[in-house]
């Protein structure tokens, strides 16, 4: 039924690639011209690792500022609160965060990697689109990292909402522009690199491989694609608009003009919500593959799987406006957008009961991959019911903008997507890389990562119904003991992710070399990229693999 | 040795010493006194109801919370079973059924009737909490960077400024709190419909207090609505809720409910004390406006 069943026709594919010509370029064409889909794939991965690390240098600026009430770290020469640094440090944190790290690492990387692998094509549909994708990104953000410092930088929270980010009211210098320019070349890479993934998906698929028989990975690089080329122009246009209003004297956000400072919001929010689910529908994909093949059983109800994905990306297009249910919208427009919120519920709650259902009689090995799949199940599910609580426009008026907030879209996010980052990154190293990392080195991160993180933001849920607002340099100090809290689990997830680094290095420079299918994936969880070498053969697939 | 010793009884007695905070935070959230409307120290839940609307929101959210407690509960003992009893040590053969219609037409019914209870008392509220049809009095407030004005408008156009006192203005004796206490209180009367009216003067900021179950953005160029009815006197506080510039976390709201007595007095003496205000106001507003 599944994709699973491709093992048997393909093992003849492709083991002896490296045989022949590889045509393997040196190393300026290679790594800086390139069109070849792992290679793109492996620049896109430094890069959301690089990313990440900045971004994470700013989480602990900020948990080091909040450890304790009043102001120790974050101020202006006299000693006064620097309310501004502190806006721009949180800004560009979600910034890099979303568009830098979860992106690119999702996407460009593990995408662009085990698509193609996966679907048994050669490569990506336009190989040249690719690498423009890449190197579109790397200037988006060094511009985003400019827009940190110049001027000022940038303090109007990822959202970025006028009048504030307009002009007048603190961010006349050029910093904002420099944000929105970075956004903008980070959606143009996002929109190309999506309409090649389409494009390969529908196109390049091996004999045999119909839709129905994708692995999960795929479906869900396939559903993202989709939902970034019909949301990232909604944001390209909105911020567009911000930079006409803030250069040109147009007045689209300006009530004085005849503007609106919320149609800004409503354009953000419809691009922003599918943004939440481009995050993390390839992290359900990844989450699939290991869960499939570590409990050594085919997925649960494939379909409902596969078509809980599509249901997700649908819906969460008429969601939006229950991020603006304290702006004053009509009593009848948030009884629909609570109606319609809740029902995300029901899909979501397909897959998580679906991977347990795949694991429910497997013989299922914890390798460091499982760990984190299991992890992001527990913790994406903590994430998921306080949606729900958030989903109420009712309830949300006493949570709308508090902490309570924070700890909700960081369980699903870096609890989330963070998680199957990780979890994609143990389960494909060998794969990419050809070497193995160290077992209890997984092991290590993952439990550091894992108590530290949850360290960090379960707290915050007592902040934020306590009433602690979000974007604050400073709290009252009733808040302080969570807070604290709070801190010191940031400081174990930096350790952790420090730790990481080492393991990073330490596998590509002395992990054991590893042969083609390392996890020892059964043929009813098999995938193609199982079937070629580690590292795959620069040019995979000399003869088309035929998938029954 | 000694030296080790003494260390880890020190760090025991911080340990136990925070324990006991824990435990006393844990009784003063569940008995908080009626005049402490501030956030506690380790307070796990929502500040204490000081409304109806404040009310029904905690009934809801208690009701959630045993929900959503009990289905990541469930999730969890579900995982759990399965790392236990499907480990590759105890069942060596995995076992290949991969559908199962029963329990998949299970779990799409079961969460939408879940849902569902939930949906109707959530409505409930939505529309409870919208606006008052005929109100006592009405409460004008404009957000601005990085003050509150207030008005009157039933009050003979009652109006002053509320700006955050500085840490060294912060009087503990007057029970002043540091970020939360203002120079201008608002001075509102209990069991009293009071609408709110909210607009922004600059920027977007959020009028919020907690206890009231409050939150409405005041948006330039937009007039937005909400609506109390205090019902114990006390001082309650609230922060702005929506990024607004450098001081954001600056810029709190203190409210002073009293008997309807006293707020006469007080109309009395505010219309003193505030009387030239307009004048105070323009060279505030000019100044926006020139910057």
């Amino acid at each position: 039924m599944n994709a699973a069943n491709t093992a048997t026709a393909t093992a003849t594919a492709d083991d002896h690639g490296h045989d022949h010509d590889d045509h393997k370029p040196g190393f300026f064409a290679r790594w800086f011209m390139s069109t070849n889909h792992k290679d793109i794939g492996t620049l896109y991965i430094i890069f959301s690792i690089i990313a990440g690390l900045i971004g994470g240098l700013f989480s602990m600026y900020m948990r080091l500022e909040l450890q304790e009430p009043g102001v120790q770290f974050m101020t202006m020469e006299d000693g006064s609160p620097d309310g501004h640094l502190w806006n721009v440090i949180i800004t560009a944190h979600g910034l890099i965060m979303v568009f830098f790290v979860v992106m690119p690492g999702l996407i460009g990387g593990f995408g662009n990697w085990f698509v193609p692998l996966m679907i048994g094509a050669p490569d990506m549909a336009f190989p040249r689109l690719n690498n423009i994708s890449f190197w579109l990104i790397v200037p988006a953000f060094l511009l985003l990292l400019g827009s940190a410092v110049v001027g000022g930088g940038a303090g109007t929270g990822w959202t970025i909402y006028p009048p504030l980010s307009s002009t007048g009211y603190g961010h006349d210098a050029i910093a904002v522009d420099m944000a929105i320019f970075a956004l903008h070349l980070a959606g143009a890479s996002s929109i190309l690199g999506a309409a090649n993934f389409i494009t390969t998906i529908f196109n390049m698929r091996a004999p045999g491989m119909t839709l129905h028989k994708m692995p999960l990975f795929v479906w869900a690089m396939l559903v993202t694609a989709f939902l970034l080329v019909l949301a990232v122009p909604v944001l390209g246009g909105a911020i567009t608009m911000l930079l006409t209003d803030r250069n040109f004297g147009t007045d689209f956000f300006d009530y004085a003009g005849g503007g609106d400072p919320l149609l800004f919001q409503h354009l953000f929010w419809f691009f922003g919500h599918p943004e939440v689910y481009i995050m993390i529908l390839p992290a359900f994909g990844i989450i699939s593959q290991i869960v499939s093949t570590f409990s050594k059983k085919a997925i649960f109800g494939y379909l409902g799987m596969a078509y809980a994905m599509v249901a997700i990306g649908f819906v969460g297009f008429v969601v939006w406006a229950h991020h603006m249910y304290t702006v004053g919208m009509d009593v009848n427009v948030r009884a629909y957008f609570t109606a319609a919120t809740l029902i995300i519920a029901v899909p979501t709650g397909i897959k998580i009961f679906s991977w347990i259902a795949t694991m429910w009689g497997g013989s299922i090995e914890f390798k460091t991959p499982m760990l984190w799949a299991i992890g992001f199940i527990f913790l994406f599910t903590v994430g998921g019911v306080t949606g729900v609580v958030l989903a109420n426009a009712g309830m949300d008026v006493a949570l709308h903008d508090t902490y309570y907030v924070v700890a909700h879209f960081h369980y699903v996010l870096s609890l989330g997507a963070v998680f199957a980052l990780f979890a994609g990154f143990y389960y494909w190293i060998g794969k990419m890389s050809g070497r193995q990392y160290p077992e209890w080195m997984g092991c290590v991160h993952f439990w550091m990562t894992f108590i530290g993180v949850n360290t960090v933001f379960f707290p915050q849920h007592f902040l934020g119904l306590a009433g602690m607002p979000r974007r604050y340099i400073d709290y009252p100090d009733a808040y302080e003991g969570w807070n604290m809290v709070s801190s010191y689990g940031a400081y174990l997830t930096g350790a952790a992710t420090v730790f990481f680094v080492f393991v990073v290095f330490y596998t590509l420079f002395f992990g054991r070399r590893v042969e083609a299918n390392y996890w020892n994936a059964q043929p009813q969880s098999l995938t193609l990229e199982w079937t070629v070498s580690s590292p795959p053969p620069f040019h995979q697939f000399d003869i088309q693999p035929a998938v029954k | 040795m000694g030296l080790s010793i003494r260390i880890k009884t020190k760090k025991t007695m911080k340990t136990l010493k925070n324990f006991g905070y824990l435990l006393a935070a844990l009784v003063t959230v569940w008995a908080m006194p009626a005049t402490a409307q501030a956030p506690q120290p380790w307070q796990l839940n929502l500040q204490e109801a000081a409304t109806p609307m404040a009310k029904r929101m905690g009934d809801f959210h208690d009701m959630l919370l045993w929900i959503i407690a009990a289905i990541a509960l469930f999730v969890l003992v579900l995982l759990v079973w399965v790392v236990i009893r499907y480990n590759s040590k105890v069942n060596p053969e995995p076992s290949q059924f991969t559908h199962n219609v029963l329990i998949e037409v299970l779990w799409t019914v079961i969460p939408v009737a879940i849902l569902v209870v939930i949906a109707i008392p959530s409505f409930q509220l939505l529309y409870y909490q919208d606006r008052i049809e005929e109100p006592d009095m009405t409460l004008k407030v404009t957000g601005r960077q990085w003050y509150w004005d207030y008005e009157y408008p039933d009050h003979e156009g009652i109006a002053f400024s509320s700006y955050a006192l500085a840490e060294d203005e912060i009087d503990p004796a007057k029970n002043q709190i540091r970020l939360l206490s203002t120079d201008n209180v608002v001075v509102l009367p209990v069991d009293t419909n009071i609408q709110i009216l909210m607009t922004g003067g600059d920027v977007i900021h959020s009028w919020t207090v907690p206890a009231f179950g409050v939150k409405i953005d005041a948006i330039p160029g937009r007039l937005n609505e909400t609506w109390v009815r205090i019902e114990k006197p006390g001082t309650y506080y609230g922060q702005c809720s929506e990024i607004c510039g450098k001081d954001h976390a600056f810029m709190p709201i203190e409210v002073r409910a009293v008997t309807k007595e006293e707020f006469e007095q007080w109309l009395v003496t505010a219309k003193e004390e505030f009387a030239s205000i307009d004048a105070g106001f323009q060279p505030i507003r000019t100044a926006f406006l020139q910057e």
